[in-house]
């Protein structure tokens, strides 16, 4: 019987050991499927872009498209003033989608000890998606009081409500905003974590069902072909996830540069 | 009786999903009646379709999220 645990994907391994003042600072899988997304992102642009041809071939297009996709976005959420945390929203989103997209490999072929043979997502990690959005909601806030000072707690108070309302309204701005990181990171971490438990449960469906004799086996069919359904849905969580992280951050700066709407 | 109780609480918690599956559809409906309305207007509320849909969802993802927690957790 195949191990059809749908939760071993998750594992983290440990790939080179590494301890400093005592801290188990190891090299794991997932640090380094972080790498390989960060390289082949860096390696994709720098190729991409290092002809500037006037007229794009393949490769540029790919990077002229992603550069405006996501100078849109960020133009439409948090306006032109919002362009200067273009770099840091590029950045998030294509770290993101490199990682989610990594995660869809259902077969690595390298055998590195502690790899071994399959994907991995690290997105599918709450600490490192919390970490994310922490490092977004430290710049939000760090950025906000340094640019407003104390009108950044307008933020708080919106206006146009019946003075009596905000005896109401602003506690539950200050929640609202202080679940902002909870839930940016929660949401991505869910996405992915459900989505790949989904993957496997209907994978390990097919193995179970061919182990369980050649009448069974063909009936395996109907899950495999509700993986490969599944797997095309898994392409575009990946993407939307990625986008919805990036679109948040935007409008979370947003409320920074203009904290009194 | 712990296990049993366990599996109970994730089947009730998978219910949350309830409600942020009619949220999710509520808000891709409303989108296409709108656009289809004024479908000129529909390419630049994107974004804004995909902030609702996002801050639904993420309900319905705390309550699976229990759930899972519920099931491989605890």
């Amino acid at each position: 019987m195949a191990d059809t645990n749908p939760i071993k994907q998750f594992e983290i391994h440990e790939v080179a050991a590494l301890e400093i003042a005592g801290f188990d600072l190891a090299f794991t899988n997932s640090a380094f499927f972080m790498v390989l997304a960060t390289v082949s992102v860096t390696l994709l642009m720098a190729l991409a872009t290092n002809k500037r041809a006037l007229v794009p071939g393949r490769g540029q297009s790919i990077a002229e498209i992603l550069y405006g996709f996501v100078a849109d976005m960020v133009r439409s959420s948090a306006g032109n003033e919002g362009l200067r945390f273009f770099p840091f929203v590029f950045t998030l989103f294509i770290f993101i989608l490199a990682g989610n997209m990594l995660g869809m490999f259902p077969y690595f072929p390298l055998g590195i000890e502690g790899i071994g043979w399959h994907g991995f997502t690290f997105t599918s990690h709450i600490i490192v998606t919390l970490t994310l959005s922490m490092m977004v909601m430290g710049i939000v806030v760090g950025f906000g009081v340094y640019k407003n000072g104390f009108k950044f707690l307008k933020l708080f108070v919106p206006a146009g409500v019946p003075p009596v309302l905000y005896i109401i309204v602003t506690p539950i701005e200050i929640i609202s905003f202080l679940s902002r990181p909870i839930s940016l990171s929660v949401r991505l971490f869910a996405n992915m974590l459900a989505g790949h438990i989904l993957l496997k449960v209907f994978a390990g469906f097919i193995v179970m069902l061919a182990g369980a004799g050649a009448a069974w086996g063909i009936i395996g069919v109907l899950p495999f072909a509700m993986v490969i359904g599944l797997t095309a849905l898994e392409f575009l969580v990946a993407f939307l996830q990625a986008y919805v992280f990036a679109i948040l951050t935007c409008i979370y700066l947003n409320d920074a540069l203009h904290p009194a709407h | 009786m712990e296990e049993l109780g366990k599996y109970i609480g994730a089947g009730l918690a998978c219910l949350g999903m309830l409600g942020a599956a009619i949220g999710v559809g509520n808000i891709f409906g409303s989108f296409l009646q709108g656009a289809m309305r004024n479908p000129a207007a529909a390419q630049q509320q994107f974004g804004t379709l995909i902030f609702g849909f996002a801050v639904t969802e993420a309900l319905g993802i705390f309550s699976l999220l229990i759930a899972l927690l519920l099931l491989f957790v605890v």
